[in-house]
């Protein structure tokens, strides 16, 4: 399966960007959600996005939004990876259309978790 | 020397354990031994686990053995673990046993290694939000462990941030918890459903009652067969007819002489009494 790892720090992405491929991932990146959308248009099959709340150009939330609103991303299920910890703010992330959150920071136990309870198989 | 223990030690140890908790320590574990028991050494101002053992050996069993006992069988606990047992226990057992229940209105269930509650909880969080017609029943949810510190924690209902990230769905998060500090802690109502009680499973066991759903969940594998044996059909005594017996995921009641038998719904196995 694909997947795609949207974070602003280079260093946050190469660590999801490990756990997902020693899970079986092809694992794409961007900075920002407009690079996103991007990689989504160039790479048709992503079934999964890890997503940063905080970042330039278009944060988490808009770029949950932004894939919510277009059926033909309707299959891919998000996970936002982020480092806010407020219950509100988490709720939010979920009625906008994350299907799962986990707070920063994050070990490979945990990441797959998140991907067991979203119903995205792994391997190994 | 830190991170080694002495052959003498370690067997000294392991018989602390097998005679208090009935868990078997293998040769081999000494790594456990040291990972688990440096952070009590610390904490009791001891240099290092022969410090702690000599202390052990110093005195009559008090508190001290307590917290060895405890931090040698208090295990990773996690929300929702397996996600499968639940899932059918969400769909399948508990409408079962509900419907059952109909008219007496009342559902008894034993967590019976609950470490720090994250067990009785997924199940108290499970009951109220899938099965709200349940508000004018008589739900008792017992959680015992062999620990008194991990059933303090989970009295508490305080969780850390990465305990909080192991398993648990953002959304039952959202609904059931709120911030204290830098940790989380489970809702009142929650806790309220569940009675933390200390238990040894391989000991004498207080009158608990009877139950309709008992969990035995990774803790049996800690047991030898002979104590397996005995503590399953000690559970099985206090069965209801029509109840439900889970284990773990990876284990099961093979080579062990039971008058329940195993009933599958979807990928997980039960047992319940064989009938007649």
């Amino acid at each position: 399966m694909k997947a795609l790892v949207v974070d602003d720090s280079r260093a946050m992405r190469m660590v999801l960007k490990k756990m997902m491929t020693t899970l079986g991932f092809e694992v794409f990146e961007a900075a920002h959600g407009i690079e996103g959308l991007a990689q989504l248009r160039l790479h048709a099959g992503i079934g999964v996005a890890l997503v940063d709340w905080n970042m330039p150009e278009m944060d988490g939330l808009e770029f949950v939004k932004a894939l919510r609103a277009d059926h033909a991303y309707a299959d891919i299920r998000i996970c936002m990876v982020s480092a806010e910890n407020d219950m509100a703010k988490i709720a939010r992330a979920l009625m906008m259309g994350a299907d799962e959150y986990a707070m920063k920071p994050v070990t490979k136990e945990i990441i797959v978790e998140k991907l067991d309870i979203m119903g995205v198989p792994v391997a190994g | 020397m830190k991170g080694v223990i002495e052959a003498g030690d370690f067997a000294f140890l392991r018989d602390l354990v097998m005679r208090e908790a009935a868990i078997v320590l293998e040769p081999g574990k000494e790594y456990l031994a040291s990972t688990r028991l440096e952070p009590v050494a610390r904490k009791e101002g001891l240099e290092d686990v022969a410090a702690l053992v000599r202390a052990l050996r110093a005195q009559p069993r008090g508190k001290l053995h307590q917290a060895v006992i405890d931090a040698m069988t208090t295990n990773e606990t996690l929300w929702f673990r397996d996600a499968h047992p639940f899932e059918t226990l969400k769909q399948s057992v508990l409408p079962e046993l509900i419907e059952k229940r109909a008219a007496k209105k009342s559902l008894n269930i034993w967590c019976s290694a609950a470490s720090t509650g994250q067990e009785p909880y997924t199940l108290a969080m499970i009951l109220r939000d899938n099965f709200p017609n349940l508000l004018n029943w008589k739900i008792r949810i017992v959680a015992t462990d062999i620990s008194n510190a991990a059933l303090d924690r989970a009295r508490s209902g305080l969780y850390t941030q990465m305990e909080m990230g192991r398993g648990l769905p953002a959304s039952y998060m959202v609904k059931y918890f709120t911030r204290a500090g830098v940790d989380y802690q489970i809702s009142q109502e929650i806790r309220a459903k569940v009675d933390f009680k200390v238990l040894n499973l391989a000991g004498m066991w207080p009158y608990l009652g009877t139950f309709d759903l008992v969990l035995i969940r990774n803790v049996l594998i800690y047991f030898n067969q002979e104590t397996k044996g005995e503590i399953v059909n000690k559970a099985a005594k206090i069965l209801e007819p029509d109840g439900y017996l889970m284990l773990g995921s990876t284990e099961s009641l093979l080579n062990i002489k039971t008058n329940l038998e195993r009933v599958m719904h979807d990928k997980t196995s039960c047992y319940r009494p064989k009938a007649g």
